[in-house]
C-alpha cells in the first residue's frame, strides 16, 4: 500500500496530437493518498478509463511520471506495479472453477496453499460464492461471473491499490448497493486505497470519501461529497453531481448584484470587473418560489412530484431552471418568480468559478 | 400461443429431398449396390454378399495403405496445428501488416491442389527444381523419386505448406474474437505468457480448433490430387495412400465391387474417426 502521484500527466491516443481536442488526460497533477476511498466521477468518454488503465499501467501516458511511494514506476509493466482492476464487463476463467478463479492472483505471486484457500474462502464469503465454489465459471450469469471478477480483483492483500472501472454496470440493483456496502467494509478493514470509476453519482457519493469529478480529460474538481455539492468549482460538478443539477443562468456580474435578464439580483459577496462568459450558479434547493416583483421572472412548465419533494422545471429568460420545492409547501397558481438564496450562489467566469474574496480584494 | 400444425407442410421439403437423392442418395446407393455384387461385364451383376468387404479387410496391400495414411494424417495433425496456432500467435493483429498477413496467409489456400502437386514436384527435382537442385549441391543425399523417405518428406512438407494456413487463419479468427479486457485481467492477475494461453487463448479457440482438426483431419485423410502428382504413389508403394489405391483399384482395374467395398470402409473409418475427435475435444472443453 503506498500513496500514488501523479506528476503532470497526460495522454492522447494519437501519435502526433497538436490541438487540446487531441489530449484525452490533459495535463495534470494530483495525490492519491494510502488508503483512501476516492470515486473518479464523470460521463463517458472524459478520460476516467483511460486515468485508470495509466495508473495500473495497461496505458502508458504520453508525457508525466506516475510515482508509488517515492518510486517512479512510469515505465514499469501492469505485472511489477501489484495493482488490482476490476473491469466494467465480467472477465471469468471459462474453464477454472469459481475457487480456481478466485484463487488465481494468489497462485501467480507463489503463495503457499494453505495461505491461498484461507483468502480465497474469506472472499467466497464476502461475495456470497461459497455454495458455488467447486462450479465451473462458464456457465454462472452475468452478475455471479462480474462478483467473481470483483472477488479476484480484491484477493490479494498486498496491492497498492484497488481500480474499479464502472464494475457494478451489469449487476442488479439490489445487489448493487449490497456489493457497494461490501466495498466500503472491506475498504474499512484492509485500508486499501480504492479508485472507483462511475459516471453514477449516487454511487460515487456513497462510496468515496474523496469524489474526483472529470470533465473533458480534465480533473476539474476533487473533494468531499459536501464540498462539491456546496462549492462546484465548474459548472460542470454544479450541474452533473444533485439532481437535478444546479441551474445556471448568463448574468453580468457587477460589484454585489448580478443582472440577469433585465432583474438585478443582490449577491452574498462583492466581485471585481469580470470579462468572458460570466454566469449565475444555484442549486435549485436554494431558489423559492414567489410572486410579485422580487427575484427573477419565472414561468412554470412542469412540475415533477418525486416523493421526498416536488421538482418545478421552468424557465427564466429562455433558460431551463430547476426549483426544489419540498411537500408541504403549497406551489401558488400565480407564480411569477423565483427568488435565489444569496448566500448560495456562485459566479462563474467561463465555466470556472470565480472566488469572491480575492477578486474583492482586486477590486 | 398454439402452433398451428398443418401435416401439408411437409411436402414443402421435397424439392430438396429430390435434388439430394439425385446428387448423394442415389449415388451412395450405388456405390452399396456394387459392393455386394459382382459383374463379368455385359451389364450382367452376380449377388457377392460380403464377400468383397472380406476381401478388402484381409488384404496386406490396403492395410498397409491405411497404415501409411494414419501415420500421414497424425504427422500432418501434429505438425499443422501447433504450427498454425504459433502462427495465428504471432501475426500482427491489426494495422496494415495484418492485412498484408492475411493476404499472404490466404494465397497457398487458394492454389489448385494439382498446381500445389505440379510447384512441389518441380520444386524438388534435383536437376531442375530449385530446393533440390540446391540440396543436393549442398551436399545432401535427397531425391524423392527414389527415396521413400524423401518422398514422404516432400509430400508431408508440401501439405504443411499448403494447409498450416488454414489452420493459421481459424486460430487467428478465435483469437481476435477475444476481448481485450481478457488480456488486461490477465495482466492484473499477473498471469505468466503461458497461463495467458493456456487459460484465455486456448479455451477461446477450442471451437476453431475443433474445426480445423476436423477438416484437416478428414482432408489428409483423404488426399490423393498433391501426391499422386508429386510422386505418383511411389517410389514403390511407400507414399501410395488410401485413395491412391482406391482410384487405381476402381478406375485403373475397374474392380468396381472390392473398390465399392473400399469406399465404404474408408467412409467408414473417416466418419469414426471425425467422431472420436469430436467427442474428445467437446468433451475435454467440458473438463478443460
Amino acid at each position: 500500500m503506498t500513496q500514488i502521484t501523479l506528476e503532470n500527466l497526460a495522454h492522447s491516443y494519437l501519435p502526433n496530437p497538436s490541438s487540446d481536442a487531441d489530449w484525452a488526460l490533459k495535463p495534470m497533477t494530483m495525490t492519491w493518498q494510502d488508503g483512501g476511498a476516492y470515486a473518479l466521477l464523470g460521463s463517458s468518454g472524459c478520460g476516467k478509463s483511460t486515468l485508470l488503465n495509466i495508473i495500473s499501467g495497461l496505458l502508458v501516458p504520453s508525457q508525466g511520471r506516475i510515482l508509488f511511494g517515492d518510486q517512479d514506476v512510469t515505465a514499469l509493466p501492469t505485472l511489477e506495479r501489484n495493482i488490482a482492476q476490476v473491469f466494467q464487463f465480467p472477465v471469468v476463467y471459462d474453464t477454472m472453477s469459481v475457487r480456481d478463479n478466485l484463487a488465481f492472483p494468489l497462485k501467480n505471486r507463489g503463495l503457499p496453499a494453505d495461505q491461498i484457500a484461507a483468502r480465497v474462502a474469506e472472499i467466497a464469503e464476502m461475495i456470497g460464492m461459497t455454495e458455488v465454489l467447486n462450479r465451473r465459471a462458464r456457465r454462472l450469469t452475468a452478475d455471479a461471473k462480474q462478483k467473481i471478477s470483483l472477488g479476484r480483483g480484491m484477493v490479494r492483500q498486498d496491492v497498492n491499490a484497488i481500480l474499479f472501472d464502472e464494475p457494478l454496470t451489469v449487476i442488479d440493483p439490489h445487489m448493487k448497493w449490497e456489493l457497494r456496502t461490501q466495498l466500503k467494509e472491506l475498504h474499512r478493514r484492509f485500508g486499501h486505497t480504492m479508485i472507483y470509476v462511475t459516471h453514477d453519482q449516487t454511487e460515487a457519493l456513497t462510496f468515496a470519501d474523496q469524489v474526483v469529478v472529470m470533465y473533458d480529460g480534465r480533473v476539474v474538481q476533487a473533494g468531499t461529497p459536501q464540498a462539491l455539492f456546496d462549492t462546484p468549482e465548474h459548472t460542470f460538478v454544479g450541474y452533473f453531481i444533485g439532481s437535478p443539477g444546479m441551474n445556471l443562468l448568463d448574468a453580468q456580474i457587477q460589484g454585489t448584484e448580478a443582472r440577469i435578464a433585465g432583474a438585478t439580483i443582490p449577491l452574498a459577496h462583492g466581485y471585481g470587473p469580470l470579462t468572458g462568459k460570466t454566469q449565475i450558479g444555484i442549486r435549485p434547493e436554494f431558489l423559492t418560489l414567489g410572486t410579485g416583483d422580487q427575484g427573477l421572472p419565472f414561468t412554470i412548465r412542469r412540475i415533477e412530484d418525486v416523493g421526498h419533494h416536488r421538482i418545478v422545471r421552468g424557465q427564466v429568460a429562455g433558460s431551463d431552471v430547476n426549483v426544489i420545492v419540498p411537500e408541504d409547501q403549497p406551489i401558488p397558481a400565480d407564480t411569477n418568480r423565483v427568488i435565489p438564496d444569496a448566500s448560495r450562489a456562485h459566479v462563474y467566469r467561463d465555466d470556472w468559478r470565480v472566488d469572491p474574496l480575492a477578486s474583492e480584494r482586486a477590486a | 400461443m398454439d402452433k398451428p400444425v398443418n401435416n401439408r407442410a411437409w411436402f414443402l421439403v421435397l424439392p430438396v429431398l429430390a435434388l439430394v437423392a439425385f446428387s448423394a442418395v442415389l449415388p451412395l446407393m450405388t456405390v452399396v449396390n456394387y459392393s455386394v455384387q459382382d459383374t463379368f461385364g455385359n451389364n450382367q451383376f452376380f449377388w457377392a454378399g460380403l464377400e468383397w468387404f472380406e476381401e478388402v479387410i484381409s488384404s496386406d496391400r490396403i492395410r498397409a495403405a491405411l497404415g501409411r495414411q494414419i501415420l500421414f494424417s497424425a504427422i500432418i495433425l501434429a505438425i499443422e496445428i501447433p504450427l498454425g496456432i504459433f502462427v495465428a500467435l504471432n501475426m500482427p493483429k491489426k494495422g496494415v501488416w495484418a492485412s498484408f498477413c492475411l493476404v499472404l496467409m490466404a494465397l497457398p489456400l487458394l492454389i489448385p491442389w494439382n498446381v500445389v502437386g505440379t510447384i512441389w514436384q518441380v520444386f524438388g527435382r534435383v536437376d531442375i527444381g530449385l530446393l533440390g537442385y540446391t540440396l543436393s549441391k549442398l551436399g545432401v543425399d535427397y531425391n524423392y523419386v527414389n527415396d521413400a523417405v524423401d518422398a514422404w518428406i516432400t509430400v508431408v512438407v508440401m501439405d504443411v505448406w499448403h494447409w498450416t494456413s488454414l489452420v493459421a487463419l481459424l486460430c487467428y479468427a478465435g483469437l481476435q474474437s477475444i476481448p481485450d479486457a481478457y488480456y488486461q485481467a490477465a495482466k492484473i492477475d499477473q498471469a505468466s505468457r503461458w497461463k495467458v494461453f493456456r487459460y484465455i487463448e486456448l479455451p477461446k479457440m477450442q471451437g476453431v480448433l475443433l474445426i480445423a482438426v476436423l477438416l484437416r483431419f478428414m482432408d489428409s485423410f483423404m488426399i490423393y490430387t498433391e501426391p499422386f502428382v508429386v510422386t505418383g504413389g511411389g517410389p514403390g508403394n511407400a507414399t501410395t495412400f488410401l485413395s491412391i489405391d482406391l482410384v487405381k483399384m476402381a478406375i485403373g482395374q475397374f474392380d468396381l465391387g472390392p473398390a465399392a467395398a473400399f469406399s465404404l470402409i474408408y467412409f467408414l473409418v473417416i466418419l469414426l474417426i471425425s467422431f472420436v475427435f469430436y467427442t474428445i475435444m467437446t468433451k475435454e472443453g467440458e473438463t478443460l
